[in-house]
């Protein structure tokens, strides 16, 4: 803002002044006009200090079918919420208003929750949020590579504004940070690029990509999963790069094939020599890439003081809200430490779960330790337990979810573990069945598609959709 | 649609007692997340008509903050929009609005201006569902010159309301505002349909006459000269109009069949949205046959109850029966029962109120509420 203001009464001078002498503007100036006069249209030239990029194509495939039909940054997360209005959240709050976000993996759901951007108040008249698919161009055209590469085809929306820093933000992880401190510490440090980082427990250290600083927090040395970590802050995969370095390393690297920004961005920066810093954040972060996480990160907010507070005042979470109802608890009802959208109407009863907005759950039923996604419905009877169940889910009566011992998923073991059922959205569940632990189901499935009744622990049962 | 809307929000009503002090009766909480203008304003929304003025007047201010922006409404657009009327001075007039004829006659020029042939007029305390289509189409295929919407009351004192007699066209024969004993449960919803240029022509005829109120000085007085026809509301209408019957429209909404119609029903009524979180309930809580809101944070006992936005009930606390405004803090180990909280109160721990003998009791509770 300030540099429009100065472009403005800059331009008014050069009006009126240029016709006496250049020696009236001091070196400065003349620099930013050589620099500007190109870009001014009309008055003044669209400029934003920092702009953010917030990457949000990927399909997180980790989730199974939670994320069939939906990219990870649509899925739904604490009662209301969806995983992108964290990052679209934190960069209203920190001031930046000029957010692009970078859609491939089955964009719909992305799309219509943000549309123009209202409920974060992105609609601009300049900037604002911008969706970007990829795109066919004149002499070649192809998919986002890697996230790098998706920045660089987007070189051009980038230059509309001007900017002098980019921030680039992933759509996966829930917390609540201020960008704008974190752009004070990029200046401060003259930093050509400063990530974000996190310290973790040094034991788990060796599960994330690690950076070494010395002791002004530049950064000397870059290990990923090391065995022996030297150090343990964690890099969160939030950059600030000053706008001229990051357009010359995505020119200058547009030939890498999957172009990324931890795996070859960064380090070409850092070979190149190029002031690297790690702005160290000491708050609430956390990753919900895998089942598990997802759903203890959920289940951390129905603590009675929960370590990441939707309920402060400062720092709102926005949402698009499709419904405004309140909930309706009936007579017969329970629940015991729960949170419960808008909406949504319990005639049984709720232990310890995380429940959405527009939800039914009959009378006799039980659900606890579980997630029950909007406009889901569990029939009379039928009792949950730690079960993730995805939106717009059709549960019979009688059923028994979440029973007997683990056993191992035999299709994805490393997806559909800890213990959990997972539905995918719009599934329907007959009534009468019984389904054991580390199982996934998607599709509209039937009563001959559970032999006996039962879906043991361990099976997978996936009629539509991909696996 | 070819009408435009007119939203009668300037109104006061004495018999809101202290929840009057704090806002007009269009601005009234419902059902925990809406306004009782919400009702009117989405039904104009759902109806398709795009251009709605509302009058404001009596203790405006929550009422302006609730209509801060049209969008919520599908207002906001280059095709109508909502447009906010307070009475301001001119040069040719410095009154308030004397009544309600008189408001419309002050604000001609929204009236003139536009080119859709006809007008709905509805007061903003209604709390129902209508398409105004339909009562359009009755009102062409009658001829007539004026539709009112009618309402039967049965649990409230129809003496309250203008009281209507129809013959059996449907024509209305008698038409008494308020009357002392009535004589039929028969009566106006507050909503009506006129002819775009009959109104204005009816409307200067009577500031000339210095006339002001629209149902007495127009609608009475030209009963027999017009053709006034009532179309019967098919479903649910409560009025606001009294603390009863405001406790009573609330608590309407822990019943399944009013609450299924009006939220799970096409169309949607639409309100503010506040971007509250969704409402938690600590261990130890128990809720009973009631409505939360989002925002709420409930550690204590409530049952047939509306907790209304962002309410705090503390630890060994019962509530039963009560209405409880947004953004209230309730304090541990309180008792309240068979009351309306107004909003913003902070009430302290170890209170008891209760409402006796059947009345309903306002607590209305000003304490210095510390960060929580």
């Amino acid at each position: 803002m300030r540099n429009v203001v100065f472009l403005c009464d800059l331009y008014k001078k050069c009006e009126k002044l240029a016709r006496i002498s250049w020696k009236l503007f001091t070196f400065q100036e003349i620099y930013a006009i050589l620099n500007y006069i190109p870009k001014i249209r009309g008055d003044y030239v669209i400029k934003k200090e920092m702009i953010a990029m917030l990457l949000a194509g990927g399909q997180g495939s980790r989730l199974g079918v939670l994320t069939a039909n939906v990219a990870k940054p649509a899925v739904s997360f604490g009662g209301k919420y969806r995983i992108i209005d964290f990052p679209l959240s934190n960069c209203i709050n920190s001031g930046v208003d000029t957010v692009g976000v970078l859609t491939q993996y089955q964009p719909l759901r992305l799309n219509t929750h943000i549309g123009i951007g209202i409920p974060w108040d992105l609609d601009r008249n300049v900037g604002g949020v911008s969706i970007l698919p990829p795109y066919e161009k004149s002499t070649s055209s192809e998919w986002y590579t890697g996230t790098a590469n998706a920045i660089y085809q987007n070189l051009r929306y980038m230059e509309g504004y001007n900017p002098d820093y980019v921030l680039i933000l992933g759509g996966d992880h829930i917390y609540k940070m201020d960008y704008e401190v974190m752009l004070d510490f990029h200046k401060a440090n003259h930093a050509d690029v400063t990530l974000a980082t996190i310290p973790v427990p040094m034991e788990e250290a060796s599960r994330f990509g690690v950076v070494i600083t010395d002791d002004k927090k530049q950064i000397q040395e870059f290990e990923e999963k090391p065995e022996h970590p030297r150090s343990n802050l964690a890099s969160m995969g939030i950059y600030i790069f000053s706008w001229p370095v990051l357009k010359e390393a995505l020119l200058k690297l547009k030939d890498q094939p999957a172009c990324d920004f931890g795996k070859h961005i960064i380090p070409y920066c850092h070979e190149k020599g190029q002031r690297i810093f790690a702005y160290e954040y000491n708050g609430y972060w956390k990753d919900v890439g895998t089942l598990g996480s997802y759903w203890e990160s959920n289940m951390e907010l129905i603590d009675l003081i929960p370590v990441f507070n939707l309920y402060e005042e400062f720092w709102k979470i926005y949402t698009r809200a499709d419904k405004i109802p309140p909930q309706y608890i009936a007579a017969g009802a329970t629940v015991d430490k729960a949170i419960i959208g808008e909406g949504t109407e319990i005639y049984g009863e709720v232990h310890n779960s995380v429940i959405g907005s527009g939800v039914t759950i009959e009378k006799g039923a039980v659900v606890r330790d579980s997630i029950i996604m909007s406009s889901t419905v569990v029939g009379e009877n039928t009792i949950i337990d730690k079960a993730i169940v995805a939106e717009n889910v059709q549960i019979g009566s009688g059923c028994r979810l979440g029973t007997g011992e683990e056993v191992p998923n035999r299709m994805r073991p490393d997806v559909y573990a800890f213990g959990l059922v997972t539905i995918g959205e719009d599934s329907v569940i007959p009534s009468n069945v019984e389904i054991g632990k580390n199982t996934a189901i998607s599709g509209e499935t039937e009563k001959s598609d559970y032999p006996d009744g039962k879906l043991a622990g361990g099976e997978t049962l996936i009629k539509v959709g991909e696996r | 649609m070819r009408a435009i809307g007119i939203v009668l929000a300037g109104g006061n009503n004495s018999r809101m007692k202290e929840l009057s002090n704090k806002r007009a009766t269009a601005a009234m909480p419902i059902a925990g997340g809406f306004r009782s203008i919400d009702f009117v304003l989405s039904n104009m929304s759902n109806s398709h008509i795009q251009k709605v003025a509302v009058f404001t007047q009596y203790n405006a201010k929550s009422l302006n903050e609730h209509l801060n922006s049209s969008k919520w409404w599908d207002f906001g657009r280059k095709q109508g929009g909502l447009y906010i009327f307070t009475p301001t001075t001119t040069p040719e007039n410095s009154y308030w609005y004397r009544g309600t004829a008189d408001a419309i006659a002050q604000n001609l020029g929204f009236l003139k201006n536009s080119h859709e042939p006809y007008v709905v007029i509805a007061s903003g305390d209604g709390v129902y569902k209508l398409d105004y289509n339909k009562v359009l189409e009755y009102h062409i295929a009658k001829k007539a010159d004026f539709t009112v919407v009618t309402a039967n009351v049965k649990k409230d004192d129809p003496s309250r309301f203008g009281v209507i007699k129809t013959d059996a066209d449907g024509r209305i024969v008698e038409f008494e505002e308020k009357p002392i004993s009535a004589t039929s449960s028969h009566v106006s919803a507050g909503i009506y349909i006129v002819r775009r240029r009959l109104l204005i022509e009816l409307i200067e005829k009577s500031a000339e006459e210095e006339r002001h109120d629209f149902v007495k000085d127009i609608l009475i007085r030209y009963k027999n000269v017009k053709k006034i026809y009532a179309y019967q509301m098919p479903n649910y209408w409560s009025n606001i109009s009294s603390v009863d019957s405001y406790y009573r429209t609330n608590m309407d909404f822990l019943k399944k069949d009013v609450r299924d119609y009006f939220f799970k029903e096409y169309p949607d009524i639409y309100s503010k949205v506040e971007d509250l979180p969704p409402a938690k309930y600590n261990a130890g809580s128990s809720v009973k046959n009631s409505l939360v809101s989002s925002g709420c944070i409930i550690n204590g006992e409530v049952e047939n109850s509306i907790l209304f936005k962002k309410v705090f009930v503390g630890n060994n606390c019962v509530i039963k029966n009560s209405v409880i405004l947004n953004d209230v803090y309730i304090g541990d180990n309180t008792y309240i029962e068979n009351c309306i909280v107004e909003s913003r109160d902070t009430i302290r721990a170890n209170t008891k109120y209760v409402g006796e003998n059947g009345d309903i009791r306002i607590v209305v509770e000003k304490n210095e509420r510390y960060a929580l």
